[in-house]
């Protein structure tokens, strides 16, 4: 049984990623944001409910499409945010941009984009895990596009082989870049991969946000037993191109109006409506939102560039102090 | 002293770091009940147990990644590549990951793994497992690269890899595991970055590391036996951070300079010592900096083309003859 406080958390932190998404594409069109910027619009749901499955302790991986799940995660906006704009003050010092977002404190072991290259490091951290005898789990994130790439196959072989606490979680927002999956896969699906891999797969619909919390929350309890790894493909839809310089002309007008009936932002809206919420109590929140985004633009306007010296003195890590 | 093959010495700074400290683990294909495709790993799973010397599936990409995500977040691992060769299947896991990640984190993420095992020509295995890897990791800035040549250093600079915070390359001599050398009884660790004067001599530089090492040595035993030129026979144990100190000061003397090198010649550290060389020691220069490497083909199969392939003392004795004017 969720409450309602928590519905609505669920609804703010949804908000902060869209309006997030909305403003970095806004600020790349005006030219503050440089490189690539792959958005998270419509797959709000999957990086709220999964973090909601977690534990703050536990370890999570993304693919470049990262921005959504650091926010989740409870990343700040505002590091988010400097970080597009290349400043001091983002959460990589500004040395990693949209694609490689990092947040230690909040689990978050980074945006990797080299397709399916993460996907072994989710099985070294599970490794880690099941080496230190923790109950840490680690969460994978990565598109369907990932599924017919080598580091796919190795990271699920070993995890499955050794029986590590790693969840993989596949958002298919149906297009690998521009090719839709019927053009890639021999699949339909993607849940038969897991088999041969000796662990568990699933499939469902996104859309709901505690529906999805509630099953990857199964995985993660499943791992966290030392029961081993999961696959989950979530279909998603994303709203806009693969990146922002993609039109995204390979899909019709009307399959993404059809999709946007589907958006879990608005799903979640309604539920909440029907359930006695005031509408005026949610537009407060939207107004909240758009608040906490605007200072997050505003601060990293105002930070200083990211910094030449750090160029150098973070090429090789120094030293560390807790040597045996 | 007491003697030491190369493939001991590494057995046995392996078993002092894994002894040391319970965060390093040695993982790879063969290295625990098979015992080490070359025997480096032999007795380790039984003395430690298969949490941390830890067979692996053919799949490098798989477990060269594992080893990357297990550093991030703490452990010291030690991944083994049977031959260096097969490395290149993870390739993608040690440039794009181990070795970006602590820039590409703003400094959050250090990656403390070891990547070791052998490389370069080992009679007669053909093309596809005679590759010298050492031009295409000494070109990436986030990985620091070591070749041990002798059973000491072997010892030594692993023991110092392993406890560094960076990403290492440590590259091993295939045709070096079976020579014996001396290496001290107390642990010892041989610093990263910093170079060995192996034979003084005022004639000439020799800069060379691996299996040429050695026949470098013969080249220079011949050279003040037939040619009266007495070589001064730097190696640089690692080859990135390179020292660069050591090596211009033995040019300072010497005013010539042959690098050796069992790798391709174009590119690689081989040419970037000469470039070094020869701007930081321009003024103390009598001759041009020349190299002698591979000969710039794919290793053949038949032996006597690998030897005609692979650095030998007649093109050494050559190269040094020429830049003393021997012939003049």
């Amino acid at each position: 049984v969720t409450d309602q406080d928590t519905r609505l958390g669920y609804l703010k932190d949804m908000l902060t990623i869209r309006r997030f998404e909305e403003e970095a594409a806004r600020a790349y069109a005006q030219g503050k944001i440089g490189g690539f910027l792959h958005l998270y619009i419509g797959q709000e749901d999957i990086a709220v409910a999964s973090a909601a499955a977690i534990r703050k302790e536990d370890y999570v991986f993304a693919s470049y499409r990262d921005h959504g799940i650091a926010l989740a995660l409870g990343m700040d906006p505002k590091a988010a945010m400097a970080e597009l704009f290349g400043r001091h003050t983002g959460c990589a010092r500004g040395f990693g941009g949209s694609m490689h977002f990092f947040d230690l404190a909040n689990g978050f072991l980074g945006g990797w984009a080299i397709v399916g290259g993460h996907l072994p490091l989710a099985a070294g951290t599970a490794f880690k895990s099941k080496y230190v005898g923790e109950d840490r789990v680690t969460l994978c994130f990565f598109g369907e596009g990932a599924t017919n790439i080598g580091g796919f196959h190795e990271g699920m072989s070993l995890a499955g082989l050794w029986k590590l606490p790693v969840v993989f979680i596949c958002e298919n927002n149906r297009y690998a870049m521009g090719t839709p999956m019927h053009r890639t896969s021999p699949l339909e699906d993607l849940t038969l991969k897991a088999q041969g891999y000796g662990m568990p797969g699933e499939n469902f619909e996104a859309g709901d946000v505690e529906k999805v919390r509630d099953r990857v929350a199964a995985a993660v309890e499943r791992a966290r037993r030392g029961e081993g790894p999961s696959f989950i493909e979530i279909r998603t839809y994303r709203f806009r191109g693969h990146s922002i310089s993609d039109p995204a002309k390979y899909r019709t007008a009307e399959e993404l109006e059809e999709q946007k009936k589907r958006d879990p932002i608005l799903a979640l809206r309604s539920r909440l409506l029907e359930a006695g919420v005031a509408e005026e109590q949610l537009d407060d929140l939207e107004v909240e939102v758009d608040g906490i985004i605007d200072e997050a633009v505003r601060f990293a306007e105002e930070s200083e560039p990211a910094r030449e010296e750090l160029l150098w003195t973070t090429v090789l890590a120094p030293p560390r102090q807790d040597e045996p | 002293m007491r003697q030491l093959r190369y493939r001991e010495a590494l057995n046995e700074g392996l078993a002092e770091e894994m002894e040391r400290d319970d965060r390093v683990f040695l993982m790879g294909e063969e290295v625990g009940h098979y015992q080490g495709a070359y025997k480096v790993s032999q007795g380790l799973l039984e003395r430690f147990g298969e949490m941390r010397v830890v067979d692996t599936p053919i799949a490098e990409t798989g477990f060269a990644g594992v080893g990357v995500g297990a550093a991030m977040v703490g452990l010291r691992p030690v991944i083994e590549f049977m031959t260096w060769n097969f490395s290149f299947i993870a390739f993608d896991q040690i440039i794009s990951n181990a070795a970006k990640v602590y820039q590409m984190s703003g400094g959050q993420v250090p990656c403390p793994v070891v990547f070791r095992g052998p490389t370069g020509a080992a009679k007669q295995v053909a093309s596809q497992h005679s590759h010298s890897v050492d031009p295409f990791y000494t070109n990436i800035p986030g990985l620091i690269v070591c070749y041990a040549s002798t059973p000491r250093d072997a010892k030594g600079l692993l023991k110092s890899a392993i406890r560094d915070d960076n990403p290492v390359i440590f590259l091993e001599g295939e045709t070096l595991y079976n020579m014996k050398g001396e290496v001290p009884d107390e642990p010892e660790l041989v610093p990263l970055g910093k170079a060995r004067t192996v034979r003084e001599g005022a004639g000439c530089t020799l800069i060379a590391w691996g299996r040429p090492l050695y026949t470098a040595l013969e080249a220079a035993d011949v050279l003040a036996r037939e040619d009266g030129i007495e070589c001064e026979v730097i190696d640089p144990r690692t080859l990135r951070p390179l020292d660069d100190a050591a090596i211009l000061e033995s040019v300072q003397k010497t005013h010539r300079c042959v690098v050796v090198h069992e790798h391709w010649p174009y590119g690689g550290p081989g040419a970037e010592i000469v470039d070094r060389v020869q701007h930081g020691a321009f003024d103390a220069l009598d001759a041009p900096v020349l190299r002698v490497a591979n000969l710039d083909v794919p290793m053949p199969y038949a032996a006597h083309l690998e030897n005609l392939v692979l650095p030998t003392v007649g093109r050494i004795r050559e190269a040094v003859r020429k830049v003393a004017y021997a012939d003049r």
